[in-house]
């Protein structure tokens, strides 16, 4: 360890080094490479964030004069109960949608890794709903998802199960979205959990197999290390996109021709627009943003601290 | 290898200093087209006949002007975005529960200097609409639509239920509510059929006013929300919904309906009545003209009609580039001749495809009377007398005043009755929320 940090560069040195670099021929073509991707970053994402904390400090409304109001952005939010409530809605959703994402992308994947030629169809089959807009999938929720007429519920019937009503009952909404954008949206981990299904070495279940291990710990003991890195992945992309859950939610609840949402169905995201784009307050809104990347960032630095223990990289650990 | 790799590289390089040279042309474009020859437009795309033709009148009294109108209804993010940018459009076409809001925080023009040089007779168009976007005192829009709400009844439903048209009476809130029992059905615990639909929350504030309440003041600044009489309303209107399976049952069979086809909620005989605007009679008598209907007047509990209206209007943003083409267009677009010529034209276009025509209700009363004169033929009797009651009820029209937090308001208000729906506070409790959300808004949004 402690050769470790002898033998680390300083940040003068490294700072030396990567100037030095632009010496070489290969660095400018580097960066040549880069440019498309660093002006798309400046323009469209680094500079309006920027702008977005500046604005946070504002009152700044578009139309009228902007004057700096310090932290008060940041202080109304504090005691605004509907900040609570959306942050507890979404960590609910998030927590409940994530799982559930993973262990169905996990297995579809483990059943299309077992299917031979026809996984490629099934692989397409499962991907195409991942191009359905969010819109189409918060009306398709409705359907689905009714309480008296739905698919769902129809199909619960059947085995003498009656559904809640998803859409109305509070208690279920959350439920409801998980499950259905969830689901839905699937396809895309399908396809890496299979990738990564298909890479792990065969002689790996082949000794476990003559070590007398029975399927289920093959599965624990080979196969989930494997492809750890995968589901981390998964974990921390849904984790990541469900925090910032909008264009479903707002479509089954909050648009204009469906103005049902209630507290329940409130999302953070939600909130932020609303205080943007119909409210016109952008300084609040931008200030929710922050705490928003603030929490999504804290959130994915604790699971990057917490997969130390629980992925594998294969080659990078003896 | 090298080679390949460092002409990859410059391609790369290329791309993105092409990438910011056609942002740039984008940018520059975008700011040349605003000359005094262009009337850039937001919220008006291509539209149905009534508003091409109307467009094409418009359009000749512009005398050359080029008219922009991008694709979409009106969007208060990409308003705000061009506003931002410092390309506002020109004009825009918007609700006209917006206006007031826009024009509290200083982003439409007063069309005082409009409607005097192009000597715009503001006495043709309808008071309520004309209140709508009028904020203290200054007017900032031209009404165009004029959304008028009657009490859409389904004959079938009543005669199956042995029930009389009297029944559905707003004025005498008992003897609605034994109706409604009446009318609905249920199968095995489901709904199958809603005998009345209250429309909360979206006409809340018909049900407050025919409880002798406006929700918000005329000068827009104080909300009435939490009155005992807004309460007791909403309390009604949500023991209406309880009577008839509860909100849950209620709402999931009412997701069902096929609002727009051929085998609608009232061909398919799944309602007994429920207010609800003007224009769908119109999509009633394209998609199913031979069903059994009534209008009624939506009447006070003192047996008045009322009319809550609701519609659009046009407004020239602050830091448009040709006000006055945007004026000439609002005035060419509202005018009697032109919503006579507008609804002529789909007279004909509907006797063409033998499809029944219901009329236009506009903004210009003047040319409501002579559109209802000289274009209106005889559907059949149900529809016919659907046409008279609502124009009949124009009259008694009320509108939501002009507030510089309407959309708060709205929001306020629209909340509180689905907490109170989803059985998670009182009506008490939820307007009085709601009552304290508007304050709150109004004051901040006039300090």
């Amino acid at each position: 360890m402690a050769t470790a940090t002898a033998t680390r560069p300083g940040p003068r040195l490294r700072a030396r080094r990567w100037f030095a670099g632009f010496a070489s021929r290969d660095t400018w073509a580097a960066y040549a490479f880069l440019s498309p991707w660093l002006f798309g970053f400046v323009v469209f994402t680094a500079g309006p964030m920027i702008a977005s904390l500046i604005i946070s400090f504002t009152d700044y409304s578009v139309i009228q004069t902007t004057h700096n109001v310090g932290w008060a952005n940041y202080h109304t939010l504090y005691h605004d109960p509907y900040v609570r409530t959306a942050l507890r809605n979404t960590f609910v959703f998030t927590l409940l949608s994530v799982p559930a994402h993973v262990i169905i992308a996990l297995g579809l994947a483990a059943i299309l890794a077992r299917v031979g030629r026809a996984a490629g169809i099934f692989r397409t089959i499962f991907y195409l709903p991942v191009m359905t807009p969010g819109v189409a999938i918060g009306i398709l929720y409705l359907l689905i998802f009714n309480g008296s007429y739905g698919v769902l519920n129809n199909g619960l019937g059947y085995i003498g199960i009656t559904g809640p009503f998803w859409t109305t009952d509070p208690n279920w909404v959350k439920p409801g979205l998980a499950l259905m954008i969830s689901v839905w949206a699937v396809g895309a981990s399908v396809v890496i959990f299979l990738a990564a299904l298909v890479g792990v070495p065969r002689h790996l279940y082949e000794a476990a197999e003559m070590d007398g291990a029975s399927s289920w710990r093959r599965f624990r003991d080979v196969t989930l290390p494997m492809i750890s890195p995968s589901i981390f992945f998964v974990v921390v992309i849904n984790t990541i996109s469900g925090l910032q859950t909008f264009d479903q939610v707002y479509t089954a609840f909050f648009n204009q021709s469906t103005p049902y949402g209630t507290n329940a169905s409130l999302m953070y995201a939600i909130y932020i627009f609303q205080q943007a784009f119909t409210f016109f307050k952008f300084g609040y809104a931008s200030a929710l943003a922050w705490i928003l990347f603030a929490i999504i960032g804290a959130i994915t630095a604790l699971q990057i601290i917490v997969s130390r223990r629980f992925v594998y990289y294969e080659g990078e650990r003896s | 290898m090298q080679g390949w790799r460092r002409s990859l590289a410059f391609a790369s390089l290329i791309a993105a200093l092409g990438v910011l040279a056609f942002a740039a042309t984008l940018a520059s474009a975008h700011s040349t087209t605003k000359k005094d020859g262009t009337l850039n437009i937001m919220g008006f795309g291509k539209g149905d006949d009534v508003a091409e033709s109307r467009a094409a009148i418009a359009t000749a009294a512009l005398n050359g002007t080029t008219v922009n109108r991008p694709s979409g209804g009106f969007n208060d993010q990409q308003f705000l975005a061009a506003v931002a940018s410092g390309n506002p459009p020109d004009l825009v076409y918007l609700d006209r529960q917006k206006v007031g809001t826009y024009a509290a925080k200083g982003a439409f023009l007063p069309l005082t200097s409009c409607i005097s040089s192009q000597k715009i007779n503001t006495k043709q168009y309808r008071i309520p609409a004309m209140n709508e976007i009028t904020y203290k005192g200054k007017i900032y829009g031209i009404p165009e639509f004029y959304d008028v709400r009657t009490i859409l009844v389904d004959n079938n439903v009543l005669d199956m239920a042995g029930v009389k048209l009297s029944g559905l009476d707003t004025s005498n809130w008992p003897k609605l509510l034994a109706t409604a029992k009446k009318l609905v059905k249920f199968d095995n615990g489901k709904v199958t059929r809603i005998g009345f639909d209250p429309k909360i929350p979206e006409f809340f504030p018909l049900w407050a006013k025919a409880n002798g309440v406006d929700i918000l003041s005329k000068d827009g600044l104080h909300p009435h929300l939490n009155d005992p009489r807004a309460v007791a309303a909403l309390a009604y209107a949500v023991s209406l919904v309880n009577a008839q399976g509860g909100w849950d049952k209620f709402k999931s069979f009412r997701d069902t309906w096929d609002f727009f086809g051929s085998n609608n909620e009232i061909a398919a005989d799944q309602v007994g009545a429920f207010p609800m605007e003007q224009w769908y009679y119109n999509v009633l008598a394209g998609s199913s003209p031979k069903v059994h209907i009534t209008a009624l007047q939506f009447r006070n509990k003192k047996r008045q009609p009322i009319n809550y209206e609701t519609g659009s209007a046009w407004a020239i943003p602050k830091g448009s580039k040709n006000p006055t083409a945007a004026c000439t267009w609002m005035k060419a677009m509202t005018s009697t001749s032109t919503w006579l010529a507008a609804a002529k034209n789909r007279a004909s276009i509907r006797k063409a495809k033998n499809q029944p025509y219901t009329g236009i209700s506009t903004g210009n009363a003047v040319a409501d009377k002579a559109i209802y004169a000289q274009t209106y033929s005889s559907i059949n009797p149900y529809f016919d007398e659907a046409v008279k009651k609502v124009l009949d009820v124009q009259r008694f029209s009320f509108n939501i005043p002009a507030s510089p937090a309407s959309a708060e308001f709205k929001q306020a208000w629209n909340d509180a009755i689905t907490r109170v729906l989803a059985g998670q506070q009182t009506p008490k409790q939820a307007l009085d929320q709601a009552q304290q959300e508007s304050i709150a808004a109004i004051k901040a949004a006039t300090k």
